[in-house]
């Protein structure tokens, strides 16, 4: 893995507050159970379907599950590339990746195919484009389940119609600190959207990041459910802004911006956990201007985030480690990419 | 006798089926029986009486005669999907799409698909689509009175419906 060509390394429009766009489709194959009743067989079926019929360009990669390695498996759920479910179901069941890991398509987790475009900051309609694009091409080969009325049909009916999710991850680090979230929380509901902790369903905000994401799916068009969540985080965005230039003007949090680069730097151990609580901070100085002459950027904090996710530093350092050694290790890479 | 599936282990399994009035015969092995989703009334063998019995009335023979609506494809009844919240396959939403009305209904507010359609095999659906959008844009130039247009939006919806 080269470390430049990673769409994750980079940083979009808005990237001060939306950290990365994700269009997700949900499709089906007809004549086949959902995967929850497959047998081994079927799955593998389903693989080969896929594999013929993907298209030349962009260039994917067709990985089983069960010839990859736990870390390997675990690292791409840290990359947001499997689910953590369907790391664990691994026989007959495989994932598509182009080489940047913008495309991820997994097949038979709940859904014969899910199909995942990523893209750095707020990038929706960049990124539905080349999800739509690839569904077609997959379509014309494989004719996904369709019907007029309900429309792609999908394993759960919460995501029939469009079969599309699309989801921004949001830093609101500003917001959380003024009590907005749960009011917040409150209104996106009614607009039939909905948001929850950055590793999806049931789990909690780590480093103050959110995911936002549409809740309904069918009776509405793609780009309706994208035009509303793109209105909703715009709002968010300058929000969150507001909220961190008056932040910013407190010298208790200027401090605290200047104290978490002081640990970050000279720090022997770190868990992941501190890190993202640590350049929390670090991405609101470099947001609000408080943190000046500093070499780093949003980029670098993006890239170090990543690299430095318990199994990624595993993958990377092909060896397995205890989480006494992971944080010591942790803490040298990140004394390494944030010197002065 | 051995298993039709596997042509290895002998047949232990007689699969007697009866869908929309078609009858299928299979003689399986267990592990067959079991991998092609009949394999309640093998797993479990030694278990406590009444579970045994419970899984003697689920054999799907059985079944059909109290719930005699199978899905075709994946052999789920509605009962089965309701229980599990799981789909059995893409084609359980034909089988059971009056049943899961209500549900769908619940869940979306709305119960008919405006979004993207697949190339294949929908014309119909296209053709509906255009019907609905010219009906529309002739209540709007009914209001508008604008009838000169109204005239051309009728004779598009009739040609419309006559293709039908």
């Amino acid at each position: 893995m080269t470390k430049t060509d990673k769409w994750y390394r980079l940083s979009g429009p808005e990237g001060d507050v939306v950290l990365s766009t994700r269009i997700r489709l949900a499709r089906n194959l007809n004549g086949l159970p959902f995967p929850a009743y497959m047998t081994v067989e079927q799955k593998e079926s389903v693989v080969q379907k896929v594999r013929a019929a993907l298209p030349q360009s962009p260039k994917l990669t067709l990985l089983e599950l069960r010839n990859t390695q736990r870390i390997d498996a675990l690292s791409m759920v840290e990359r947001h590339l499997i689910s953590p479910d369907f790391s664990r179901c691994a026989d007959g069941t495989a994932v598509v990746l182009s080489d940047d890991e913008s495309v991820s398509i997994m097949l038979c987790e709940e859904d014969h195919l899910r199909l995942q475009i990523m893209r750095p900051g707020l990038q929706l309609t960049e990124a539905f484009a080349a999800a739509d694009e690839l569904d077609t091409q997959l379509d014309e080969q494989l004719h996904f389940a369709f019907d007029d009325r309900l429309g792609y049909l999908t394993q759960c009916p919460t995501n029939l119609g469009n079969g599309m999710r699309a989801s921004l991850m949001l830093h609101l680090p500003a917001l959380e600190e003024s009590g907005s979230i749960r009011q917040l929380a409150n209104t996106v509901s009614k607009l039939g959207l909905t948001i929850r902790g950055c590793y999806g369903e049931g789990s909690r905000s780590e480093g103050h990041i959110y995911q936002l994401s549409n809740q309904v799916t069918l009776g509405i068009t793609e780009q309706e459910a994208m035009d509303n969540l793109q209105n909703f985080a715009m709002q968010i965005v300058r929000e969150e802004r507001a909220a961190r230039r008056k932040l910013a003007q407190d010298m208790r949090y200027q401090d605290n911006i200047w104290r978490a680069l002081g640990i970050l730097r000279y720090a022997r151990s770190l868990s992941h956990q501190e890190l993202l609580e640590l350049t929390s901070h670090l991405r609101v100085g470099l947001s609000t201007e408080v943190l000046k002459g500093v070499a780093f950027t949003g980029d670098d904090l993006n890239a170090l985030i990543n690299d430095t996710q318990p199994a990624t530093m595993m993958m990377l350092a092909r060896q397995e480690l205890e989480p006494v050694e992971r944080d010591t290790a942790r803490a040298v890479t990140v004394r390494e990419r944030l010197a002065e | 006798m051995l298993c039709e599936k596997c042509k290895a282990n002998p047949a232990t399994t007689y699969l007697k089926r009866t869908i929309n009035g078609q009858t299928t015969e299979q003689h399986l092995c267990a592990a067959c029986a079991a991998q092609t989703g009949w394999g309640s009334v093998w797993n479990d063998f030694g278990a406590e009486m009444p579970a045994l019995w419970g899984n003697l009335f689920a054999e799907p023979s059985l079944r059909a005669v109290t719930d005699p609506v199978r899905c075709e494809c994946c052999g789920h009844t509605f009962g089965e999907i309701s229980r599990s919240g799981k789909m059995g396959c893409p084609q359980c939403y034909t089988t059971f799409y009056d049943r899961l009305l209500p549900t769908i209904r619940r869940l979306h507010g709305k119960t008919r698909h405006t979004g993207k359609l697949p190339q294949a095999g929908t014309e119909a659906a296209k053709r509906e689509r255009e019907l609905e959008s010219l009906k529309k844009q002739l209540a709007e130039a009914i209001e508008k009175q604008e009838y000169e247009t109204c005239a051309v939006l009728r004779d598009r919806i009739r040609e419309q419906e006559g293709r039908k």
